[in-house]
């Protein structure tokens, strides 16, 4: 295919190719439900079927949409503000793969503020939570940005690890710090839900829409707007395109990385408090639930643009209340899903073949 | 609190087998990384094997079988890699994050159902005389056969890359995919064939994890033990005997949080458990910090996509 007399060669375009950056996410969506259905199949079950009860049935099955609709929005606001953040440092080749660890600090240090007023009500509550949810995500994913920018220090790894040091501290406050102390020794933290000052309810009923959600849409015009206008956006895209046209242009690496990895911090951070205050309501141990290692596969097939992100996110809810309810219809277990959305992102690299070398058919006469 | 239950020999034979695992994934990654390529996977990687080995020692019966099943679903679930990133040319970054993304979920579906069952395991190696020293007789030399082989396996890749012709390319290649592909080597094959090597060893690493280490089949049950055989490589600056000290490094640390967890220390289960990663982290700070020394040694082409323009 590469080399010697092959039919098709690949010719590197100059500029990857903006017809393609676009249609390869559904070319990839459409591969997945394929290859998909055939491992449901594989499964026992009745491909067809089980494509339509994830993809159709949240959205349009009188029985299930009025529960699954509003979840699309509660499953989609922390992937979307997550991935929002990852693209930034994505753009840049800086790798934030920690965000489920800012995510979980956002999330503890945001509770930790409310439960610190607990139960005092004041309207300054709930906005000192989300100052405190997005300083703690920023901070935890600070540290992976100094030791890359003073020791040089792999920022992939060091993110990582730190996710599982942020899964023990959680589990620790869950069993001590902050258990509800009239919980009857459970483990957990109180209810926020039923904490007025500190709660994140939904906004208008039956639609799933709460402050979190808000945030994601606004995030996403903002970012946007960044990307486009601003000169901090052209300074990501041309860090991650050429470090030496990076420092002629006057961008300072390290401010780079520390924007990224700190702005991707505060969002997951976001995220976590938003979630915590909101549709989870509680600090456990199983209180994340992977939405920082799914928002990676959300910016990528968001292309790592804004309103592709908005989509992917949207899309990436849908396949998770849609995996919900097959297990639930079909049995079928619930990290088939897991597996449906890393095959997703397998389609997508795949295709971008497409969007970065043009196929060039020849025939070559063997002499 | 009495430290004199813990015994020398029991610690330093335990922490054998704790590195065992993640050196062998770091030995197959150090090979994958020595041809220039970057496979983010291992995680997942490891978690299949964990998956398959258990599966296959279950069904067969024999913890021998097991490996086998182990090293040829690292074998397989690598190909996806390296099917993606030489011959479809993608970034290798995000191609490994979604191989640890896609293993971690087709692990858990395909073991589903295989929770709580004890899996075969092999008998101990015993030498004569040799086993029965005190000592190092219990200590060293009366461990599961996998435990040799892994060092054995360090050995050979150390002979392989600076002994052999083969190895010599393989270098090249990840020193220097244009100049290697001027020369008329087949960069896009030398790697293809290294990937599944890092393959098929992560897969015998999370073999040992699910068949001897634990032994028993839970989700996620890897735990960022394949990460942790990413760092160990660039801990061991790409050279295979250091691997060796990295790996035996992190199961003294596994070993002593375990230990002192069970002791009973004042400190909290919760933190004791973080050790492993956060000495992690202190490693890669102070290996890097030390750039001349971290970089010397780093393939020249490490992550770089080779497209052969002609």
């Amino acid at each position: 295919m590469l080399t010697g007399n092959g039919m098709i060669r690949l010719e590197k375009r100059p500029q990857p190719s903006k017809k393609w950056t676009s249609i390869t996410p559904f070319l990839a969506v459409l591969a997945t439900m394929f290859v998909g259905g055939i491992m449901f199949w594989a499964l026992g079950q009745d491909p067809i079927e089980a494509i339509r009860i994830i993809f159709w049935d949240p959205l349009f099955n009188p029985q299930f949409a009025s529960y699954a609709r509003p979840q699309i929005l509660v499953k989609a606001g922390p992937l979307v503000l997550i991935a929002l953040g990852l693209s930034l440092g994505f753009r840049a080749n800086i790798w934030n793969i920690g965000a489920e660890g800012q995510y979980i600090i956002g999330a503890i240090c945001g509770a930790g503020v409310g439960l610190a007023f607990y139960p005092s009500e004041g309207w300054f509550i709930f906005p000192l939570m989300v100052i405190a949810g997005a300083l703690g995500g920023f901070l935890w994913a600070m540290i992976p940005a100094i030791l890359k920018i003073k020791f040089n220090t792999n920022e992939i790894l060091v993110s990582l690890m730190l996710v599982y040091v942020a899964e023990k501290i959680l589990v620790s406050v869950s069993l001590g710090l902050m258990r509800n102390p009239e919980g009857g020794g459970f483990p957990g933290s109180r209810n926020l839900q039923y904490y007025k000052a500190a709660s994140n309810p939904e906004l208008i009923s039956g639609t799933g829409m709460h402050w979190g959600v808000l945030v994601a849409i606004a995030l996403t015009c903002l970012t946007y707007i960044m990307l486009t206008k601003h000169i901090l956006g052209f300074q990501i895209k041309i860090s991650g395109q050429s470090n030496k046209a990076a420092r002629f242009s006057g961008t300072n690496p390290s401010i780079i990385t520390a924007i990224c990895l700190g702005v991707s911090g505060a969002l997951a951070g976001l995220a976590g408090l938003f979630e915590v205050s909101g549709p989870s309501g509680q600090i456990s141990i199983d209180f994340n639930v992977g939405y920082g290692f799914t928002a990676i596969i959300v910016a990528f097939l968001g292309r790592l643009n804004p309103f592709g992100i908005l989509l992917a996110g949207l899309l990436m809810a849908l396949t998770y209340i849609g995996g919900e309810l097959a297990q639930f219809m079909l049995g079928l277990p619930a990290a088939a899903i897991q597996a449906f959305q890393g095959m997703l992102l397998f389609f997508l690299l795949a295709g971008d073949i497409l969007t970065n070398y043009r196929p060039k058919f020849t025939y070559k006469k063997r002499l | 609190m009495d430290f004199s239950s813990l015994s020398p020999v029991a610690l330093l034979a335990s922490l054998m087998v704790a590195a065992t695992p993640i050196m062998l994934a770091a030995i197959g990654e150090l090979v994958v990384e020595k041809s220039g390529v970057l496979n983010l996977g291992v995680e997942g990687m490891m978690i299949v094997g964990a998956v398959c080995g258990f599966i296959t020692a279950v069904e067969t019966g024999s913890a021998w079988f097991g490996l086998l099943g182990a090293a040829l679903g690292g074998i397989l679930i690598s190909s996806i890699f390296a099917f993606l990133t030489q011959i479809l040319l993608a970034n290798q970054v995000a191609s490994g994050l979604a191989l640890t993304l896609f293993g971690l979920g087709v692990s858990a579906m395909i073991g589903n159902g295989y929770t709580g069952i004890k899996p075969p395991g092999f008998n101990t190696v015993h030498i004569p005389l040799l086993s029965d020293l005190p000592f190092i007789g219990p200590a060293i030399l009366s461990h599961d056969p996998i435990v040799y082989i892994g060092i054995l396996l360090v050995i050979l890749v150390w002979y392989f890359l600076n002994k052999t012709k083969n190895g010599l390319v393989l270098r090249a290649v990840g020193e220097n995919h244009d100049a290697a592909h001027a020369l008329g080597y087949k960069v896009i094959w030398i790697r293809f064939s290294a990937i599944l090597f890092g393959g098929m060893c992560a897969g015998l690493g999370g073999a040992y994890l699910s068949l001897v280490r634990v032994p028993q089949w839970t989700e996620g049950m890897t735990a960022g033990a394949g990460w942790i055989a990413l760092a160990i490589v660039v801990f061991a600056s790409w050279k295979p005997y250091r691997l060796i000290l990295g790996a035996y490094l992190f199961g003294g640390v596994t070993i002593m949080q375990l230990n002192l967890q069970a002791l009973g220390v004042e400190i909290g289960i919760a933190y004791l458990s973080m050790a492993p990663y956060l000495v992690t982290i202190i490693v890669l700070v102070m290996i890097s910090s030390n750039h001349l020394r971290s970089s010397a040694n780093a393939p020249g082409s490490l992550g770089r996509i080779f497209h052969a323009s002609q």
